[in-house]
């Protein structure tokens, strides 16, 4: 259909605006080419580096295909030496229970908000909408102190607890989501007998699936790609190492070995990129509802 | 989880379930077992620090030991010291950097969004940087702008001279540019697809009667594209801000924690609290970066009001809760 309606306007032209719309076009794709070739180079250097023995990346230069394609030899290396097949175990660990929490406590304070009035409902929502003006990084020195006076460093726990901490985001991602449900479905709940735990929990709850994918996909890629915390709350890192803490070891015992450094930050990336290919149409649009909220 | 079984089950004596089950004492133990963590969390991990550090900001301190009160010499002591003013003013490349960042995700995003054979795997490639782990990013620029190796290989491959090319991370004049081009490379993706998706939620008729009044590309993308995308536009440029004092990853782990003066104003917080354990000198340093922010922030409010003034934006409906 839309191809078509395309030739005809082609056809109707003009032979000048032919050539400028193919040099627009050229152009174009041009652009698109080159700068997803940008994009992807660096990280297709890595995994040629990751496929070459010792010798091999010594002797040859860094762009020459390795001699053989399934030489995995660096993958096993980080992956016992480096231990990253621990780091991965909490890593997915943490990603779990805090995506869990940060679901199930911004969808029932957004519950709250969203369907009572009481004395305090606008005051906890302008006490979120400040929290947002005051960037965590900023905070990240005095948080510490707490966190030790808390007995919560070097403590899964209390690394699990920094991560849901306050969640603005998703709760405005529940609250403008509840916006949507009508409150007949309340209502009905309540005359067959619901309580206002049972409309949340067996009514309203199911419901909010697009939602969580939505939240489950912002908070998880953040909190599985998250270094500055592991690293200062997860000191013992030969306990509690996550995926980047284990990564951003190897500038010890790897020094200069870029193929196996490379190996690691291949097999790093292999579970976002899966989760990419099958999860694409979700990212996308959580990235832009995460968006509009500002 | 016991309050599902105090309203739930009915274990309890019918009095006290009798009790529980009228609408407004049900109504108050919804509200306050469902607020009080999230309250407590933000009080604990928002609330608190924030107080502590306007406190600590004023004394010269560590963690453990208190020097004495110093009243605001921290404050003059980041506009007057170069280490801690150069820092800031490291952040005006980031800035730059993501100028041009938005530049090309709009450029794309306007791209993307006309019919394009394989948009979407040019949409992929451009984006996936953005999920890669920060230290991953780390690493693989590390490698990429070594001497002799991918960026050295590609420009001799297209006819630079290898001898000539600048040492991309040791050298001081070009050294913060190639780190700000690892963080473009890592965000331009994701610019691009919140602008797809604004650029999406416009109704499809609106270019269908513009292509039919005979409006071009550049007329289409400056009247219809544009005005529907100027919110995400101007938050992006105001995010842009936040994230360049704030840049951390690239050259924590590309530089080794800022060496050759790369030091962003985030790691020179970091080692100042860290490293040299002056815990006072590093809260000032952080209350800046809010302020900074918050005028930022007020900034942003102030240009939807007034110079943005479509009523499509987002914040126009907001129903407030009371049902029950």
């Amino acid at each position: 259909m839309a191809a078509k309606k395309k030739n005809d306007a082609y056809v109707s032209m003009t032979a000048g605006q032919r050539a400028s719309w193919l040099a627009v076009g050229f152009v174009k794709y041009f652009m698109l080419a080159l700068f997803s070739f940008i994009a992807l180079v660096p990280i297709v250097s890595c995994v040629l580096v990751a496929l070459k023995t010792d010798e091999e990346y010594a002797l040859t230069p860094v762009m020459q295909a390795p001699a053989n394609w399934l030489n995995f030899s660096n993958f096993k290396t980080v992956w016992v030496d480096g231990e990253m097949g621990r780091a991965f175990l909490t890593s997915f660990a943490v990603v779990i229970v805090v995506v869990a929490c940060s679901v199930l406590i911004g969808s029932m304070l957004a519950f709250v908000l969203n369907r009572f009035t009481f004395p305090g409902n606008n005051l906890i929502r302008s006490l979120f909408l400040f929290a947002t003006l005051i960037p965590g990084i900023a905070m990240q020195v005095t948080v510490y102190q707490i966190m030790s006076s808390l007995n919560l460093i070097n403590s899964l726990v209390g690394y699990i607890i920094l991560q849901c901490g306050t969640d603005v985001i998703s709760i405005y991602i529940f609250i403008q989501y509840f916006e949507n449900l009508p409150i007949d479905l309340d209502e009905s709940a309540i005359l067959d007998g619901c309580t206002y735990f049972g409309v949340f929990f067996k009514i309203l709850f199911p419901l909010l699936q697009p939602a969580m994918v939505t939240v489950m996909i912002l908070k998880g890629i953040g909190v599985y790609n998250e270094y500055y915390n592991a690293n200062l709350y997860l000191q013992d890192k030969t306990r509690y190492a996550t995926i980047s803490t284990a990564l951003y070891s190897f500038t010890g015992p790897f020094g200069n070995r870029y193929n196996v450094i490379s190996a690691g930050v291949i097999l790093t990336l292999l579970p976002m990129l899966i989760i990419f290919i099958t999860c694409q149409r979700f990212i996308y649009s959580g990235l832009a509802a995460g968006a509009v909220k500002g | 989880m016991t309050q599902m079984t105090s309203a739930g089950k009915p274990a309890q004596p019918s009095g006290f379930r009798q009790w529980v089950l009228q609408p407004k004492v049900q109504k108050w133990l919804v509200i306050i077992s469902f607020s009080l963590i999230p309250l407590i969390l933000l009080f604990v991990f928002t609330y608190l620090p924030f107080g502590k550090m306007i406190q600590f900001s004023l004394f010269d301190r560590s963690y453990t030991k208190v020097r004495g009160f110093v009243g605001l010499k921290n404050y003059a002591r980041i506009f007057t010291k170069k280490e801690y003013f150069g820092a800031m003013l490291l952040s005006l490349y980031y800035m730059g950097g993501a100028l041009v960042q938005l530049v090309l995700a709009l450029l794309f995003a306007t791209m993307l969004s006309f019919k394009t054979k394989g948009g979407n795997f040019f949409k992929g490639a451009m984006f996936f940087p953005y999920l890669i782990n920060g230290i991953a990013i780390g690493f693989i620029f590390k490698f990429f702008f070594t001497r002799g190796y991918v960026l050295d290989t590609l420009l001799g491959a297209i006819g630079f001279n290898k001898e000539n090319l600048p040492y991309w991370l040791r050298d001081q004049s070009i050294n913060n540019i190639s780190l700000v081009g690892t963080s473009v490379w890592k965000h331009m993706g994701q610019n691009m697809v919140m602008f797809i998706g604004a650029i999406m939620s416009v109704d499809a008729t609106l270019y269908e009667a513009a292509q039919i009044d005979g409006a071009n590309r550049w007329q289409q993308f400056k009247y219809i594209i544009l005005p529907s995308i100027k919110t995400i536009v101007v938050l992006n440029v105001i995010l842009s801000i936040t994230g360049s004092l704030s840049a951390f990853e690239p050259p924590y782990v590309i530089m080794g924690g800022g060496a050759s003066g790369t030091a962003t104003y985030f790691i020179k917080m970091h080692q100042t609290a860290h490293v040299d354990q002056k815990v006072g000198m590093a809260c000032a340093m952080a209350v800046i970066l809010m302020i900074i922010i918050i005028i930022a922030t007020l900034l942003q409010k102030l240009i939807f009001k007034y110079v943005i003034k479509d009523g499509t934006d987002s914040k126009a409906k907001k129903p407030r809760g009371g049902v029950y």
